[in-house]
């Protein structure tokens, strides 16, 4: 019997055979390989050379309060800081409650807060000792809120009022005597950009709700009435949405009130982003079946409490995804208004480059308004995905 | 006509439900228009379109239609129009292709392909569009070297901070009489498929797919024998080429025009690559297997099989990006391109009226948006699945 000359097999574990099928597996992937990798070096090469050697980044580092707060008094910047330490408080209790979900969430907030410390103490700046206060409230907040772990309600209780709350100590109030008011054109930078993000979406849901509901209406004037505004709004860009809000909400107002231009663009960002959510809230609706209509009705809840105590719950749990990608596009969004004259992150960075010190700095600002808002985006993205896991979207 | 108490009738308080809603929607718009006719009277305006005949009296940086200083306001909101269209046209067409491509590197084998295409994907869906139009403007096309030393690539098309200069095809005096042959070969097209059609009937069964050449080769042949027969040729390629200062001949893209087009190019394909690996990956798995084990490789496995059943996922979602392109078009104002937003916002400037200038731009995007949509849902009812 003769034994047949058999080629030894090609290699197909280890790291050999791990290159062998994902980069080299046939002669066109081997020409794509080497290109990919030799436009990589290509380009990498003299970016990350200019980045260690020739960039200017004291652009950002002088300027670095002005990126985030714009021209908020700088006596006052405490109040901001109480935010801050406010809300890792508030993850960290989370975090001791609600282990699993937010463990992701809360260990990439309590690195990047610990990477704030080193950097600013590297750099002397007088914010490492803020920055590690902070890190040292989000660990001790964390640790000891294990004694409200049977009680959630009130880690929600403290969510939903920390928005106002916070508001409220970012605005101040006449009445307060220990919050003098900070006016709203003082507002700028990464502060603003969060505000805008911030009050368009909570102030969109609820008319968006409003839309949609009324976009299924029997009666066909409440129906005209939404389908228009949603077309009409979806139909157009933000930017005239905007430009309207500043120039002619002035003018549909009485003669004598003013409102602040930020205010404005608050307007014009919840009348945009209400069209949008109509949209996903409608979908959400849709994806309800008939039967639960017909059992509320069987047990004999009339119309109205049918939507609020059984539809609106299910359904706005079937958006949430929907929900926060229009949280994520709208913190994007916000980026417009330095068209209409507000001191955004953006505006803020071409300011900068107008300082005759700083003449020439384009790759380094906008790298570091890249970075930001990619940053930001990121970590939204990560909490997004853990809420809906916790949350059993799609699964139950 | 009531059964009982109408109070306690569904119809007559549905009835009632609207009247009160239309009364106050009449309540609210009264208030407003009282509001902006006392607001215009204060300032001495009056609302009226009459402001679009005077003469406009600023530049526009480029324009798609011949324009002049002297043309009237209604003129330049047109230029800035056409402006919005060519942009859309052109990025549209190109994010397409980027989109495709971006989309099916990310399902790629090649490990590395699939990395870089994520890594794209990525980075440009969590940022903003005006940051990337910015870095685009201020951060590439300007820093690049002045005219003299302009980048040589092979076309010859010559890369500048002055602009982008690619050769174009130009018309000679031949060209009129070579028109007909035009209109001959696009009409040959469709006459080429009724005949295959006819043909496929009486043999019995479909051409063979190599008859599919002969629409691209039978228009070639008759526009060929047409330039032939012309004394010179119809059309040259007219080059760029340096002379002085700047480049003479060919086309021109400015800065400002390039940018942008990148910009949304860039941008919307990134959201379109999503859409068509969600679409791609949407197909079941079953389909791949069967189709390899009849012998299609996987070129034809993914022409025949997989991409047309994706393709019904796909052109929904696509179509609202497409949408996004025409209505983020509107940020050229951030970069100086003058497209609708920028030159309604100068002719605002200008006279100050607002609620016209913004009237105008909303009819126009409206109109731009349903237009394509209309388009894309005629595509979409033709290839969408037939239900029983």
């Amino acid at each position: 019997m003769t034994t047949l000359e058999v080629a030894p097999p090609h290699v197909k574990v280890g790291p050999l055979g791990w290159l062998r099928k994902n980069l080299f597996s046939t002669w066109y992937n081997v020409l794509l390989t080497l290109l990919a990798a030799w436009a990589l070096v290509a380009l990498l090469r003299p970016g990350i050379n200019w980045a260690f050697q020739e960039a200017r980044w004291g652009a950002i580092r002088a300027n670095l309060t002005l990126f985030m707060v714009g021209q908020y008094p700088r006596d006052q910047l405490w109040r901001i800081w109480l935010s801050i330490y406010l809300l890792m408080g508030l993850i960290g209790i989370s975090w001791a409650i609600w282990k699993k979900a937010v463990r992701d969430f809360g260990i990439i907030i309590l690195v990047l807060s610990a990477a704030f410390s080193t950097i600013t103490l590297l750099m002397s700046s007088n914010t490492g000792m803020k920055w590690i206060l902070a890190t040292v409230i989000l660990l001790a907040s964390y640790f000891t809120g294990g004694i409200l772990r049977g009680r959630p309600r009130i880690a929600w209780v403290a969510w939903v009022l920390y928005f106002p709350i916070v508001l409220l100590l970012i605005a101040g109030s006449r009445l307060i005597p220990f919050l003098p008011t900070v006016d709203m054109g003082l507002w700028g930078g990464l502060l603003l950009t969060l505000v805008l993000t911030v009050v368009g979406n909570l102030g969109a849901l609820p008319l968006g709700i409003l839309l949609a509901l009324g976009r299924r209406s029997n009666l066909p004037a409440i129906r005209l009435f939404c389908i228009g505004y949603i077309e009409l709004v979806r139909g157009v860009p933000l930017i005239t949405i905007l430009y309207m809000a500043a120039i002619l909400l002035q003018i549909f107002l009485p003669p004598g009130l003013r409102l602040n231009l930020v205010i404005r663009a608050m307007v014009g960002f919840i009348l945009f982003e209400a069209a949008y959510q109509a949209e996903n809230v409608r979908g959400g609706l849709q994806s309800i079946p008939r039967g639960q209509f017909e059992a509320a009705q069987a047990v004999g809840l009339n119309g109205t409490l049918t939507m609020i105590l059984v539809i609106l719950p299910q359904a706005l749990r079937a958006v949430i995804p929907a929900l926060l990608n229009s949280f994520i596009s709208l913190f994007k969004d916000t980026s417009l208004v330095s068209i209409i004259g507000l001191f955004d992150l953006l505006r803020v960075g071409r300011s900068v480059l107008a300082q005759s010190e700083w003449l020439g700095t384009h790759r380094e600002v906008f790298l570091f308004a890249f970075i930001v808002y990619w940053g930001f985006n990121l970590v939204f993205s990560l909490g997004s995905h853990r809420i809906e896991e916790a949350l059993g979207v799609g699964k139950r | 006509m009531f059964s009982r108490a109408f109070w306690r009738d569904v119809r007559f308080l549905q009835w009632l439900a609207q009247i009160f809603f239309l009364l106050a929607l009449a309540v609210a718009a009264g208030f407003l228009y009282a509001n902006v006719s006392a607001n215009l009277a204060r300032q001495g305006l009056t609302v009226g379109y009459g402001f679009l005949k005077n003469p406009a009296s600023f530049d526009i940086g480029e324009a798609s239609i011949p324009y002049q200083p002297s043309n009237s306001y209604g003129r330049a909101i047109l230029v800035g129009f056409t402006n919005t269209l060519v942009v859309s046209f052109w990025g549209i067409l190109l994010t397409t292709i980027v989109g495709v491509l971006a989309g099916v590197a990310r399902l790629s084998p090649n490990w590395m392909i699939r990395q870089l295409a994520a890594a794209y994907v990525g980075v440009i869906r969590n940022t903003p569009l005006i940051l990337q139009l910015m870095f685009w403007y201020f951060g590439i096309i300007l820093q690049l070297p002045n005219v003299r030393e302009a980048i040589a690539l092979p076309g010859p098309v010559y890369l500048s901070q002055r602009g982008l200069y690619l050769p174009r095809p130009q018309a000679t005096e031949a060209f009129q009489a070579w028109v007909p042959f035009l209109w001959i070969a696009l009409f040959s097209i469709p006459m080429l498929w009724l005949v295959f059609k006819a043909l496929a009937r009486r043999l019995g069964s479909p051409m063979a797919s190599g008859w599919n050449l002969a629409y691209l080769i039978v228009p070639a042949i008759i526009l060929w024998a047409g330039a032939v027969l012309q004394p010179e040729p119809p059309l040259t390629v007219s080059v760029p080429q340096l002379s002085g200062l700047n480049f003479r001949g060919g086309m021109t893209l400015t800065p400002e025009f390039a940018a942008l087009l990148f910009g949304l190019v860039v941008y919307t394909g990134a959201f379109i690559a999503e859409v068509v690996r969600a679409g791609i990956q949407s197909v079941s798995k079953g389909q791949v297997e069967a189709s390899r084990s009849l012998g299609l490789s996987p070129g034809k496995t993914m022409r025949l099989v997989i991409f047309p059943q994706a393709l019904r996922l796909i052109i929904p979602p696509t179509t609202s990006q497409y949408l996004n392109l025409a209505k983020n078009s509107s940020l050229a104002i951030a970069i100086g391109y003058p497209d609708l937003f920028s030159v309604a916002g100068t002719v605002f400037n200008q006279t100050g009226a607002a609620v016209e200038i913004i009237l105008i731009m909303m009819v126009s995007y409206l109109s731009m948006s349903l237009f394509t949509s209309l388009l894309m849902n005629i595509y979409n009812s033709r290839i969408r699945l037939v239900e029983r």
